[in-house]
């Protein structure tokens, strides 16, 4: 059973339409890349699907016991955290606050997650350092691992690579793969077609068309293949 | 050196000031944890915004007569302690530029209605210099005065405890906190409402032109020293009332306005503590 269904969506602000007719399903252990010119509509689907904003038509719906708030997200960086005094494990605990409730104290077991995510990471030596004195890569790998004390199941990312050298960029991709080989389903917002088409299983484009499917079908496919001329760079 | 402590002993022994001291502390211990949140979420300039709001709502009070001129004061410097930082996200006047305005054009329509009214005293230069740079009134507090300060500060502290966790959230990255599914606007609600109180308590202290300092002072001090959000806290809290002590004694012996001597003391241990951060760093 599916993750999230999305059927026939309707994306946009204040009644007009960015993209209309966005069908989608996603499974567990699915790497889904959203792709999609500026504009298209991408920012728009990611705040429907963490239901921060309704569908203009169309429904998404959660299945396979995921229930709302259990999507967790990496959001882009703000201004505001690049000079934010906390520790790297202040942030990451932060993942649990919503599950925490009115209870205003983490417990061992909360605590004992958070370092477990920060080992899946890669980056628990960096546990009682300043978040603002790390590196762009290492401030991403601390968010991934907040993300998953909120989510296990799903992560969602916008842009997780944007302003990371490339060195640093694939070294996070493959992160993200060895998560997703564990089990964690990944949707991806992304820029980057070309890393799009080698790590993903889906693709959903989205803007005037819409196509969605596999990896492979979207290469084959009309605009896939316009699109990854035009953007990929010839990879 | 030994002139003054004798002084000040002496003026120990009476209970106005020691209710100064105590009102003082508390209003400097909770003005300075949010300080934190706000200048870190950039809303460093509420403080000021608000109080000129509340010293015009206080004209206003003070046109009208009211008996107790917070009844008015407080709700009204709480909605618009919401409406400024609702403003903030998503206004056509952003952030900064509403903040100003609100804040000028209160100023000025408090000052023109005690101007204008008939019912106001002889001494309105004074009583204006009074509400925007403290005053001396603050030693002639009564034990309802120090009581009800209790309650607010017990019930700020409170809150702060028990949101602490939820605040750093918000505060770091709210679209995070949203989509895992925090009541992001309840917590930004109770900032608001919060950081309000404690401009009208600080009013008293130091005066609507400089509870700014009260509440960013101490952050300010703390984040060029700590790097964890625990640590800032805690060291700007403790910061906060060791100036605030400092400022009040010193006013006391010195005899300069309390206000300004404490808002003088957070100065210099902000450039302590900022020449601290620049050896650290090396």
């Amino acid at each position: 059973m599916a993750q999230i269904v999305c059927n026939n969506v309707a994306l946009g602000y204040d009644g007009s339409a960015i993209a209309e007719g966005v069908t989608f399903s996603v499974s567990a252990g699915d790497y889904l890349c959203i792709v999609g010119e500026n504009g298209s509509g991408k920012t728009t689907l990611m705040k429907t699907l963490l239901h921060l904003q309704p569908p203009l038509s169309g429904s998404v719906t959660l299945g396979d016991g995921l229930r709302p708030g259990e999507i967790g997200y990496l959001p882009q960086q703000t201004l505001v955290q690049r000079d934010f005094p906390a520790s790297v494990r202040e942030i990451v605990l932060s993942g649990f606050q919503a599950r925490a409730g009115l209870r205003p104290f983490y417990t061992r077991a909360e605590k004992q997650t958070a370092a477990a995510a920060l080992d899946r990471l890669g980056v628990s030596d960096l546990a009682r350092r300043s978040y603002r004195e790390l590196s762009g890569g290492q401030q991403q790998r601390v968010l991934l691992a907040r993300a998953l004390c909120a989510a296990g199941k799903i992560l969602l990312l916008d842009e997780p690579v944007s302003g990371l050298d490339p060195k640093v960029t694939a070294e996070l991709y493959q992160a993200i793969l060895e998560l997703n080989r564990e089990g964690v389903t990944i949707l991806m917002i992304s820029h980057d077609v070309a890393a799009a088409v080698r790590y993903a299983s889906h693709i959903l484009h989205i803007g005037r068309q819409v196509f969605f499917g596999t990896r492979d079908a979207y290469v084959q496919s009309e605009i896939g293949r316009q699109f990854l001329a035009r953007e990929g760079g010839g990879a | 050196m030994g002139r003054l402590l004798e002084t000040l002993n002496a003026y120990l022994q009476f209970p106005f000031v020691r209710y100064a001291l105590i009102v003082g502390v508390l209003i400097a211990l909770c003005a300075s944890l949010l300080g934190v949140t706000l200048v870190l979420k950039r809303f460093s300039f509420i403080g000021d915004g608000l109080s000129h709001v509340a010293f015009g709502a206080m004209a206003v009070a003070s046109v009208l007569q009211l008996s107790n001129q917070l009844l008015l004061v407080l709700p009204l410097t709480v909605l618009c302690a919401i409406l400024l930082l609702r403003a903030g996200q998503n206004a056509r006047i952003k952030g900064d530029a509403a903040i100003a305005m609100l804040s000028v054009a209160a100023l000025a329509f408090g000052y023109l209605l005690l101007r204008l009214s008939p019912s106001t005293s002889a001494n309105l230069s004074g009583d204006v210099c009074t509400t925007l740079f403290g005053s001396a009134s603050f030693l002639t507090l009564s034990m309802q005065d120090v009581w009800f300060c209790v309650f607010l500060s017990a019930a700020v502290l409170g809150l702060f405890a028990l949101f602490y966790n939820k605040l750093f959230a918000v505060t770091f990255d709210e679209n995070f906190a949203r989509a895992v599914g925090t009541r992001a606007d309840v917590y930004n609600l109770l900032i608001a409402a919060v950081i309000a109180v404690i401009i009208v308590l600080g009013m008293k202290l130091v005066g609507s032109l400089l509870i700014s300092a009260l509440i960013i002072f101490p952050a300010l001090s703390a984040m060029r020293v700590f790097r964890s959000f625990r640590a800032v806290t805690l060291f700007s809290a403790g910061l906060s009332v060791v100036c605030a002590l400092l400022g009040l004694l010193l006013s006391l012996a010195a005899g300069t306005p309390v206000g300004a001597t404490i808002v003088a003391a957070d100065a210099a241990a902000f450039v302590i503590c900022w020449l601290i951060g620049v050896f650290l760093r090396k």
